[in-house]
């Protein structure tokens, strides 16, 4: 079982090493409704922990997505470029966002563990 | 409730804004046949000595004209030639039916009441209204009311649904063929059950609702038209007839007869942007060197052509289908051009096919 860790913001990460991939909750892909289209970052981009990296834009509304972690943008999944719908059918699996390879890998312990996450949204 | 549908608040309603989801329940309308329900809707009912002449003094369209079982699409104006609201008038035996938008009740009936003391406005809210859309809404209906099939578009008729007495209006909200069927509050269950037996219909959620309208072209009052639109930008002055046109006599005539003849300085458009992100309502419209000349009102992604679309009003001069223009997509500049509305072709039932 990996290690899952969130967000306030609704994005889950898992990290292998120092490299953390990003995507958002079972909860966030619910409520955003169908997905139809994923503004992903630049590879290569570096990112501070909080800054705004993605867009995913539903029927309803365009969501931000923020970088959890601090680091450089290795890798986007290109499956969601053709296959936004990804995100709702399998939100923590093939529906990740992107990789980080962290500056601080310490950041990782600072997320929310599932009990926390829970308890934000409300579940059980 | 009972469908499990994701409710939202909205006028003092709660609203199923989806079911299934947006996507499939959109799919399925275009495909098949959906049930929305817009019971949120006002119903209003107006009685007096020639109601359809005193409501033409307001209501620029032709009303008197208009024969008992039969619906229009019309405007209310206000003093500034704006719109109060948009709405569906159908002629009755005895009196005059009237279908506003849920958060224009209160406002429209001020006005009316206040300008028409002559006549009696009665609102039901104890009825519902439930819109059965799409190109098998016809089919669904063939055992519970078959006598509805004979309704002509903007038709209107009294039928049984497992024996509740229903009005029915050969109108809708999507772009395709459909019925608008309003009852008792507390029978609509059993009409939405008869209706939902069907295989070919399934429930839709107001989601879908404003991603089917957007691809016809229709607008959403409070977006795309407001009481600071006039009819003729917003492209509606088709809804007055040849007859009022030449002599309008309703509250702001002298400015919907001065952009009549002179044309107005914007107009409603189509938008079509460039790749998937979907510019939402509000965002500005600038020309191609730069300058600011309108506004987006509406903006979702088309689900039919599965690109993102927009309305949006802009200057005349950019107002040509193909005119390239830029639209603001969070704080950047994304390449656009002007689309002939609607984005979808109705398939409105025909009585004789051309």
């Amino acid at each position: 079982m990996q290690n899952f860790r969130y967000t306030k913001d609704h994005e889950w990460v898992t990290v292998d090493g120092d490299l953390a991939t990003v995507g958002i909750t079972e909860y966030a892909q619910e409520q955003l409704g169908d997905i139809v289209f994923v503004e992903m970052p630049d590879i290569g981009r570096t990112v501070a922990a909080g800054d705004e990296v993605a867009v995913v834009e539903s029927v309803k509304a365009a969501s931000e997505i923020y970088a959890p972690v601090a680091g450089r943008i290795t890798e986007i999944n290109p499956a969601l470029n053709d296959a936004p719908e990804t995100v709702n059918e399998d939100a923590t699996g093939s529906g990740w966002f992107f990789r980080i390879q962290m500056t601080t890998p310490g950041e990782f312990d600072q997320l929310l563990d599932e009990a926390a996450y829970l308890a934000l949204t409300g579940g059980s | 409730m009972a469908l499990r549908g994701k409710l939202v608040p909205f006028a003092g309603w709660e609203l199923p804004v989806q079911y299934e989801g947006i996507l499939a329940e959109h799919r399925w309308t275009r495909d098949s046949a959906s049930l929305f329900d817009v019971s949120h809707m006002g119903q209003v009912e107006v009685s007096g000595q020639d109601a359809a002449g005193h409501l033409e003094t307001l209501i620029p369209a032709s009303l008197q004209a208009l024969p008992a079982g039969r619906t229009r699409y019309a405007v209310i104006t206000n003093d500034d030639g704006g719109i109060v609201d948009d709405l569906l008038v159908t002629r009755r035996a005895d009196d005059v039916f009237m279908v506003l938008n849920a958060a224009r009740v209160d406002a429209d009936l001020a006005w009316l009441r206040s300008r028409l003391p002559a006549l009696a406005f009665r609102h039901r809210p104890e009825r519902a209204l439930l819109a059965l859309q799409g190109p098998m809404a016809a089919a669904a209906l063939s055992d519970a009311a078959p006598a509805a099939l004979e309704l002509a578009p903007f038709a209107y008729g009294e039928f049984d649904v497992s024996g509740v007495p229903c009005t029915f209006s050969r109108s809708g909200y999507t772009g395709e063929d459909g019925f608008e069927i309003g009852c008792d509050g507390a029978a609509a269950v059993v009409v939405a059950e008869a209706l939902l037996a069907r295989p070919e219909v399934r429930p839709a959620g107001l989601g879908a609702r404003d991603s089917l309208r957007l691809e016809a072209g229709l607008c959403l009052y409070g977006n795309d038209i407001d009481a600071g639109t006039s009819p003729v930008e917003a492209g509606l002055a088709w809804t007055f007839g040849a007859r009022r046109k030449a002599a309008l006599g309703v509250p702001g005539a002298a400015r919907i007869e001065r952009e009549l003849a002179e044309g107005p300085a914007r107009r409603r458009v189509g938008l079509l942007p460039e790749g998937r992100g979907v510019v939402r309502s509000g965002a500005a419209v600038w020309d191609e060197s730069g300058h600011e000349t309108g506004v987006v009102t509406s903006g979702s992604f088309s689900p039919s052509l599965g690109v993102p679309i927009a309305m949006g009003y802009v200057a005349t001069r950019h107002a040509e289908p193909g005119t390239a223009l830029q639209l603001d997509l969070r704080g950047r500049q994304v390449p656009a051009r002007v689309a002939a509305l609607p984005f979808v072709p109705p398939r409105r039932h025909r009585q004789h096919p051309a």
